[in-house]
């Protein structure tokens, strides 16, 4: 078959029908992916929150609250065993990452301690920042307890280890810890008592 | 007709990284690591065989003044179907790869490839020098990429090769992560590979 000529009225036929074809084709597989996508999401979502919390039997999705922490709000999520509270999961973010926002799943203990972290998303530099996603860094929050430690890096004066080379990203993850702690707080409406038990050790 | 050589020029003779110098960008972009440059070059090697089979099937039906349109229209609708399926069924694989997906589209291999020779030859060919182009591209991706992550976080495919020396936790060079690594690698290994 021979080439077809590039007159007016061919190429507006050409490219409205290539056009139109792929605008079809990506509707339906839009159509077809949308809910796989959003299963996957949630999914992504209960992994996290399973991996930073003790065993739990309830849904954590279906208790999600937002909690109100310096003019912002972020998402927290309960977990139970036997209707017992074994755990919050506290979705903290910032956006002071080498690459922007970071965000990270905090699970905390019901005595307020740490359970676990796991970064959910950043765009940190590979191999460098994105090292915050490995289990050498994140495992110096296991059992982090805010009454004796403080949750920034060595050089600002805390107790946490900074990735070499990537400062930046290791205080954004600070960051969100401080973050999640503060809604920790707000949400067991301890933080008066807290403050009352360290004032007494002193 | 079908012709082998179509197939294998592009890995060795053709090379589009350390031959034809086409797709820096994602090259230099995203071989932080051998994984990194793998993922990338199988899914560039997806789109860019279905784009020379749909371009190919296509051609006579595209007029000249408008081909480049309509390639690059054929070539961002592949990426996106890929995309949403990955991100529907391998949510995992996707996780790795969800930021380079979509830099696919901008690869100038893919529209070299349609423009110069899906363009010009028949199905059966078109689709040999998509996998051969694809391969050579993978291929590149993931030496570069292992090359990188050697020197700068001594790993390999991200397991720690010097555990077995007995070095715990070596000092590497983090510049060979950083940028201006990928352009030392890539340039030392255009040297070797075209020394003769």
């Amino acid at each position: 078959m021979a080439k077809i000529e590039s007159s007016l009225k061919n190429m507006v036929i050409s490219l409205l029908v290539i056009t139109f074809v792929a605008g079809l084709s990506l509707a339906l597989v839009q159509q077809v992916t949308q809910d796989p996508i959003a299963k996957a999401h949630e999914q992504k979502q209960v992994n996290a929150i399973a991996n930073v919390v003790s065993e739990f039997d309830n849904n954590p999705l279906e208790t999600k609250t937002r909690i109100a922490v310096d003019g912002d709000s972020l998402d927290v999520y309960t977990a139970t065993k036997n209707k017992e509270i074994v755990g919050y999961a506290i979705l903290s973010y910032t956006n002071s990452g080498f690459g922007g926002l970071v965000q990270v799943m905090i699970g905390f203990n019901p005595d307020g301690t740490i359970y676990n972290t796991v970064v959910v998303n950043h765009q940190e530099t590979p191999g460098l920042g994105d090292q915050m996603t490995t289990e050498k860094f994140r495992s110096q929050f296991k059992g982090f307890d805010f009454q004796k430690q403080k949750a920034t890096v060595k050089k600002d004066g805390g107790d946490v280890d900074a990735i070499t080379a990537a400062t930046i990203s290791s205080r954004a993850f600070c960051n969100t810890i401080r973050k999640a702690y503060c809604a920790y707080n707000q949400l067991t409406n301890n933080t008066a008592s807290t403050d009352a038990e360290s004032g007494a050790t002193k | 007709m079908a012709d082998i050589k179509n197939l294998t020029r592009g890995i060795i003779k053709e090379n589009p990284i350390f031959v034809l110098l086409l797709g820096m960008c994602p090259t230099l972009g995203v071989t932080t690591s051998g994984t990194n440059g793998l993922g990338m070059g199988l899914a560039t090697m997806f789109v860019l065989i279905l784009s020379n089979l749909f371009i190919s099937l296509l051609k006579n039906l595209i007029p000249d003044k408008v081909r480049i349109p309509a390639f690059i229209v054929i070539i961002a609708s592949f990426v996106t179907i890929v995309q949403l399926l990955m991100e529907a069924y391998v949510p995992s694989l996707y996780e790795q790869l969800g930021l380079y997906i979509p830099l696919i589209v901008v690869n100038c291999i893919i529209l070299g490839r349609a423009e110069a020779f899906a363009n010009k030859n028949g199905v059966i060919d078109s689709i040999f020098d998509g996998i051969g182009m694809g391969l050579g591209f993978t291929m590149s991706l993931t030496l570069l990429g292992l090359v990188r992550e050697l020197l700068g976080a001594g790993t390999i495919f991200n397991y720690n090769i010097f555990n077995l020396f007995g070095i715990s936790d070596p000092q590497m060079m983090l510049v060979f992560i950083l940028p201006p690594g990928a352009f030392l690698v890539l340039a030392y290994l255009i040297a070797i590979i075209r020394k003769n």
